[in-house]
């Protein structure tokens, strides 16, 4: 346990550094592609601080000077499998973004969406000592959360404190200076497969970066996609993306469940590219330009032209009608939805007071899904686009940047975690081992 | 045909990038790393001694040239304003071999030389256009005769040597002063003699007694001894016993004025012998 506070502590400090430098990068490692913003933090913003527009909720701190998207390399269902290749499409990446903001960058803050999270829900419950609660009281009941054993091959992520009581009141978002005898915390922790997280430690350090920051990738596209109502009353975010499909649950603007589907995008392109035997690259192109879910009659007209490269005339020139590509995207999606249905049944979704879904990232802008998924999901449903961030250039505001962009808030306004609060007093052995002597000292 | 090429770039290219992107890196590259290449490339140049001697013989070589150009070339002097002994005298102690470079003339140097002769009180050296090296020298003034044991000495009212003399005569016309130190006191001399007004046609001159006070000497051998302190008040009471009794005109041989609250006259040899007879003649009269 300690070693972990260590090591986030560090990172902690990390990107305490990189603000006061006021350049920092943020990198998105996913299956399909690789992207990179560079964010310039600065106190003058040069909007006018009056009463109707506040702190924007720290977006006014930052700007966006670079960005770059490469496609990915060696990276498979959301987990690094050639370390080397990785760390090439990293290096791309970052150069690209750091030659746009023509500045360079130290820092980054990397977001993780593969790794197979688990999420568990920690309860604690501590004596306050003093009448009312102060800082080391909320760290002993953060401390007094029994970890379960979650597998010698598992590091911790995320470890946020969700919930606080004080004797019967519940609900509590900041205990400090209140009144009472018992306090109790929830927490979320959130753990992925430690050889996942090294991989991607060890790739930005060969690429010369200090990490600042690591996060999972769904619940930073939660950030990003989710509106504030929507993380205040009860949602879910569903991050479609190119390997796996990110999925988050919010309420009370905390994030209270996280999990991970090995499905995506690229399982689509994989079906088409078998169904109808193109090559990877076609059937991308295919799947981007004409797939869609729902089928018309309009599309049993609609002739597409596979085309290729094969060199076999009669096999080039092939055509299928759009209604044909359908029928095969449509059961993989299916199964995806499906999936996620599951999941969220499992984490207990349904007893939220509002089961708004967000569906976001690139396989959120395959036509169609909006008309698909309340099918399987449930009627409130929408298909989110990250937040508007200053100085984002246009090709990045899509889908497909959720999770980069959620990157910039947890950079700019990170969360509180267990390792930001003290480690109490009596859990340090070696300040109890220096009151020991000190006890002997006064008494012999 | 699409590039095979891997887009990555290298782990080098990388730093390499990342290095140029470094602020201080740039600012080397652009200041630095050119100041250095200049510097290495002077001292490598200039760490053999034969070319270090060649570029500085050339300097000279040019320096030399430029300074001789008929432009600064001075020709001729010229001394102004002075006698022509104090010029000639100017001349030979100058002793210039013209035509000769102004940058080789040392002007303050000359005007030293120049002050430092006697009769030259201040001197102003300039070079004029044409090449003249034009010194203008201002004369010292005789004022005074001092007659000292190596001879006949002119001085200015400062008590500057001017030149010596030859014979008395010669500058009848300037009062005289004896005495070792007595030129020391030139002004004060000046004084003496220009209060003597009435006795003015019969004072010989001044002498210095014992470095400590004055005499002055008038024909007939008769002397006015003054004291040290404030000669000057004695010498007008002097003048005035002489203007109210006609003193000098008697046949005394000096009037003791050395301590002004007792003057004492001493009478010539005659004038005694002339009282005693006179007393005689009296003292007969009463025995009569």
């Amino acid at each position: 346990m300690t070693d972990l506070y260590e090591s986030q502590r560090a990172m902690r400090a990390m990107r305490r550094a990189a603000m006061q430098r006021g350049v920092i990068a943020l990198l998105d490692v996913g299956t399909s592609k690789i992207a990179c913003l560079i964010l310039r933090f600065d106190s003058d913003t040069g909007l006018p601080e009056t009463e109707g527009i506040g702190a924007m909720a720290g977006q006014s701190r930052f700007r966006v000077i670079g960005a770059a998207t490469t496609r990915s390399r060696g990276v498979e269902l959301g987990e690094s499998c050639a370390i080397q290749e990785t760390e090439r499409a990293i290096r791309t990446a970052v150069q690209a973004a750091q030659k746009m903001a023509n500045v360079r960058v130290d820092h980054v803050i990397a977001c993780l969406s593969g790794g197979q999270p688990r999420s568990y829900g920690l309860a604690g419950t501590v004596r306050v000592n003093s009448e009312v609660v102060n800082e080391q009281d909320v760290a002993c009941a953060l401390a007094s959360c029994d970890v379960p054993d979650y597998g010698m091959d598992r590091d911790i992520l995320h470890a946020q404190p969700v919930n606080f009581a004080l004797d019967h009141r519940s609900g509590l978002t900041d205990p400090r200076g209140q009144i009472g005898q018992r306090l109790a915390c929830d927490m979320h922790m959130l753990t992925v497969d430690t050889a996942v997280m090294q991989n991607l430690i060890y790739c930005l350090k060969r690429c010369d970066l200090e990490l600042a920051g690591l996060a999972s990738s769904a619940y930073v596209s939660g950030m990003s996609a989710l509106v504030e109502d929507e993380q205040e009353l009860g949602s879910a975010c569903i991050d479609l993306g190119g390997g796996t499909t990110g999925l988050s649950i919010f309420i009370k603007k905390h994030m209270i469940y996280a999990d991970c589907i090995r499905l995506g995008g690229e399982h689509i392109t994989q079906d088409i590219s078998k169904g109808l035997q193109v090559s990877t690259s076609v059937a991308e192109r295919m799947k981007t330009f004409h797939g869609g879910v729902v089928a018309t009659g309009m599309d049993d007209r609609e002739l597409i032209e596979i085309g290729g490269e094969t060199g076999d005339w009669e096999h080039d020139r092939r055509t299928v009608t759009r209604a044909e590509l359908i029928g095969i995207m449509r059961p993989r999606v299916e199964e995806i939805l499906e999936e996620v249905r599951k999941r969220l049944d499992a984490a207990g979704f349904e007893h939220l007071p509002s089961q708004q879904i967000v569906l976001t990232g690139g396989g959120s802008q395959i036509p169609g899904l909006d008309r698909l998924a309340p099918k399987i999901l449930g009627q409130s449903i929408r298909i989110g686009r990250p937040l508007r961030v200053q100085g984002l250039p246009q090709a990045v505001t899509g889908a497909a940047f959720a999770s980069a962009v959620g990157l910039s808030l947890f950079a700019s306004h990170p969360q509180d975690e267990w390792w930001d609060f003290e480690v109490p007093t009596d859990r340090n052995a070696h300040r109890s081992f220096k009151r020991a002597v000190r006890w002997f000292r006064d008494n012999w | 045909m699409r590039s095979l090429r891997d887009p990555a770039p290298s782990r080098l290219a990388y730093r390499m990038n990342r290095l140029m992107l470094t602020p201080r890196f740039r600012t080397f590259l652009r200041f630095g790393l050119p100041v250095l290449i200049v510097v290495s490339i002077g001292a490598f140049w200039a760490s053999d001694a034969d070319r270090r001697l060649d570029v500085s013989d050339r300097v000279v070589e040019i320096k030399r040239q430029i300074e001789e150009r008929p432009e600064f070339m001075v020709h001729m002097m010229a001394v102004d304003d002075v006698s022509d002994t104090v010029a000639a005298d100017i001349r030979s102690i100058l002793a210039m071999d013209f035509p000769m470079s102004s940058f080789d003339l040392d002007l303050d140097a000359i005007r030293a030389e120049v002050e430092e002769l006697d009769a030259v009180a201040s001197a102003s050296v300039q070079i004029r256009g044409g090449g003249i090296l034009s010194i203008n020298a201002s004369e010292r003034v005789p004022a005074m005769v001092w007659r000292n044991a190596d001879g006949l000495t002119l001085l200015d009212r400062d008590g500057h040597r001017v030149s010596a003399l030859n014979m008395r005569t010669d500058r009848a016309d300037l009062p005289l002063i004896v005495g070792a130190g007595a030129n020391e006191l030139v002004p004060e001399a000046l004084d003496l003699i220009g209060l003597s007004g009435s006795i003015a046609p019969r004072v010989r001159g001044l002498l210095r007694v014992g470095e400590r006070r004055w005499d002055v000497v008038l024909d007939r051998e008769q002397r006015i001894q003054l004291p040290e302190a404030d000669p000057i008040t004695a010498l007008k009471k002097v003048i005035a016993l002489d203007a109210a009794q006609d003193l000098l005109a008697r046949d005394i041989a000096a009037i003791d004025f050395r301590n002004p609250r007792r003057p004492v006259l001493r009478l010539t040899k005659g004038a005694i012998d002339a009282m005693n007879d006179i007393e005689l003649t009296e003292t007969k009269d009463t025995l009569r």
